[in-house]
């Protein structure tokens, strides 16, 4: 038996199972896009594969019926936990009208939900980072305790947006969670030429504010790392830079080769550390998981991933004009 | 009624909204201690505190975006761009962000800022304190773009775009900020977005423009007023989207149409309004439609004798206005 490192953390059996199960879930539906892809159904999907425990870590340590999401395209994990479900997800893969991210009007990938406060995202990256200092200096304005949570990647914390928002961040105190996915490529441009510093973490101490490298695939760093600066934001101490380390298992996107920059022995290496194998792991060696519940857990996200996507294929589209409104308010 | 300036008609847009609705705040670079580089927030430092009159970071991305976060929270956000040259900066959060997040969210999320800047030349400001940049976003739906030309029109407006729902540019012209005056009530009024204003009513010749130029067709109006030329001039006051309705009536009353503009010729403004006249009034017009505008070329130069020869002026719009009466 291994040590038990989530008691300590204050996370229950079930909670980690759960995070288990929202992991499992994700990588589930993600690869339920990429065949329905690559059978001609829907246009294009971008991958969470191999960032979901830092995705579902992170989002666990938040609090979900308070703080604000500003995730980027690959956070299906992070979105599943504040709330959204398989079948809307399915229904923005297939752009049907009932799509809540955009009603089918974004590519998936493009999240934005407000009853669950995720805060709606764009395709150039990193602008949602002053967004969600932004929302989190009008939480402050309004005596408010809730902290705000962006993600991005480590291609991204190059964009004048991140550096400008952790800046403001840096100065007004503001309780703000930027957190780095760092899976190693920006598309194919690989981590050395994204950066001259070791870490993006790094980058933390030009905004006044701590910067943590930790493992990405491993669910309960992340979540230790994110609820240390959950924290830090709820005592008015200020934003906290965290940065996650896994690997993209897939090409950047259903339009990219990625044989054609790296080598397929690399990413069968990076597959060894899959958190869906590794945390699976743990959680058999603490008893919490069997093969049986393994099993039955499986089935139940096939069902559930089988019939989002029936669901969202039969769906209607909204209608063609409908692409007329909501340029302003009515 | 009490006559003010143009410079503060905009500061007494802001403390009154700021006094009416507390989600207003301002954001930008020297809006709070110093009260702005021209000073149009001066005094609401002091009467609101420097949590909601912010001095930012000098970055103008941060400036709209932070904005941009904190509307979609449900905040009123006023962000000042210094000068309107310095907006390019913030151009990706104003096109990409701000104007789409109605449109991508399928209406579930909004984003009611207004972004003000002040713009124009004529102030020895060379190529970086001189733009005029309202073409730049003047293609961009989802977004309003207003430009007022008097201080009645700059109080109803910037207190209508504050209200307004969706993200607004506000364009102040620096130049009229302290030679523009004119009278202002002291009540709580609002104008609409969207809508053109008759200055003048005439009945020989149109003219069609906005901001400071707005006032050069008037001085020029009356001169010709005075050889018997009756001139009808029509300020747009909202360049984005456009007032077609009073474009097609002002244009057809006359059927001799002048457009002016103080930004570069090509792509302009006028540009489109000269369309929306080509369009509908082909059976109303007696001349071909006519443009005043800056020569093409990046932007003003400082010496006195080329911001000149660049800039629209009373005696250039005369000229025009005269050729076209003649035509």
């Amino acid at each position: 038996m291994v040590e038990n490192r989530h008691k300590e953390l204050g996370l229950s059996d079930e909670k980690v199972l759960e995070m288990y199960k929202v992991m499992l879930l994700s990588r589930r539906i993600d690869e339920r896009m990429w065949l329905l892809n690559r059978s001609g159904k829907i246009p294009f999907v971008v991958s969470c594969q191999g960032q979901e425990a830092a995705q579902v870590g992170a989002a666990f340590a938040l609090d979900r019926e308070n703080d604000y999401i500003l995730p980027y395209y690959r956070d299906v994990g992070v979105v599943l936990t504040f709330g959204m479900t398989a079948k809307e997800l399915m229904l923005s893969g297939f752009a049907k009208a009932e799509d809540p991210n955009s009603g089918g009007r974004q590519m998936p990938g493009h999240f934005g939900q407000k009853k669950n406060r995720i805060v709606t995202g764009s395709s150039p990256v990193t602008t949602q980072v002053p967004h969600a200092v932004g929302i989190a200096l009008a939480g402050k304005m309004e005596g408010k305790d809730f902290v705000t949570f962006t993600t991005f990647g480590e291609g991204s914390s190059n964009q004048g947006d991140f550096h400008e928002g952790a800046n403001f961040a840096g100065v007004h105190k503001l309780p703000v969670i930027f957190m780095c996915e760092n899976n190693k490529y920006a598309i194919s441009v690989p981590i050395e030429k994204q950066l001259a510093c070791e870490n993006v973490s790094d980058r933390a101490i030009g905004y006044g504010m701590p910067g943590v490298t930790v493992d990405g695939n491993d669910p309960l760093a992340v979540y230790r790392a994110v609820k240390e600066a959950a924290d830090r934001g709820r005592r008015g101490e200020g934003p906290t830079l965290v940065e996650t380390v896994s690997y993209r298992l897939t090409p950047h996107s259903s339009d990219d080769d990625d044989m054609s920059y790296r080598t397929s022995d690399e990413v069968a290496q990076a597959k060894t550390k899959d958190a869906i194998i590794t945390f699976g792991a743990y959680l058999k060696e603490n008893g919490i998981l069997n093969d049986d519940l393994e099993k039955q857990m499986n089935d139940d996200i096939m069902k559930t991933v089988n019939e989002a996507t029936d669901y969202a294929e039969n769906a209607p589209y909204a209608k063609a004009e409908s692409l007329l409104e909501y340029v302003y308010e009515k | 009624m009490p006559v003010i300036s143009y410079i503060d008609a905009v500061t007494t847009a802001i403390r009154e909204e700021m006094e009416r609705d507390s989600r207003v705040f301002v954001l930008g670079e020297d809006v709070g201690k110093k009260g702005g580089v021209f000073k149009a927030t001066n005094g609401l430092y002091e009467q609101f505190g420097e949590e909601r009159v912010i001095d930012t970071p000098l970055a103008e991305s941060a400036i709209a975006g932070v904005g941009i976060g904190a509307a979609m929270y449900g905040m009123r956000p006023i962000a000042e761009m210094q000068f309107a040259d310095f907006i390019m900066p913030a151009v990706n959060q104003i096109i990409s962000e701000a104007a789409k997040i109605r449109y991508r969210s399928n209406n579930d999320w909004d984003c009611p800022i207004v972004i003000r800047a002040p713009y124009g030349g004529g102030v020895h400001g060379a190529l970086y304190h001189s733009q005029s940049v309202e073409a730049i976003f003047a293609n961009q739906p989802g977004l309003k773009i207003v430009m007022p030309s008097t201080p009645y029109d700059v109080k109803g407006l910037l207190k209508a775009a504050i209200r307004d729902n969706d993200p607004v540019l506000f364009f102040e012209h620096k130049r009229a900020y302290r030679l523009i005056k004119g009278e202002v009530p002291n009540d709580d009024y609002v104008l609409p977005i969207g809508k053109a204003d008759v200055k003048r009513q005439g009945e020989d010749i149109t003219v069609i423009t906005y901001g400071l130029c707005v006032h050069f067709a008037l001085q020029a109006a009356e001169k010709l007023a005075s050889d018997g030329i009756s001139v009808h001039v029509l300020d747009l006051r909202t360049v984005y989207p456009l007032d077609k309705e009073a474009i097609i009536e002002a244009a057809a009353k006359t059927g001799k149409v002048l457009l002016i503009t103080e930004d570069t010729k090509e792509g302009s403004i006028i540009s489109e309004v000269s369309a929306i006249i080509a369009e509908n009034c082909l059976f109303d017009l007696d001349a071909p439609i006519m443009r005043l505008a800056g020569p093409d070329v990046p932007a003003m130069p400082y010496a006195p004798t080329m911001e000149k020869y660049f800039m629209v002026n009373p005696d250039k719009v005369e000229k025009a206005m005269r050729e076209l009466a003649e035509y």
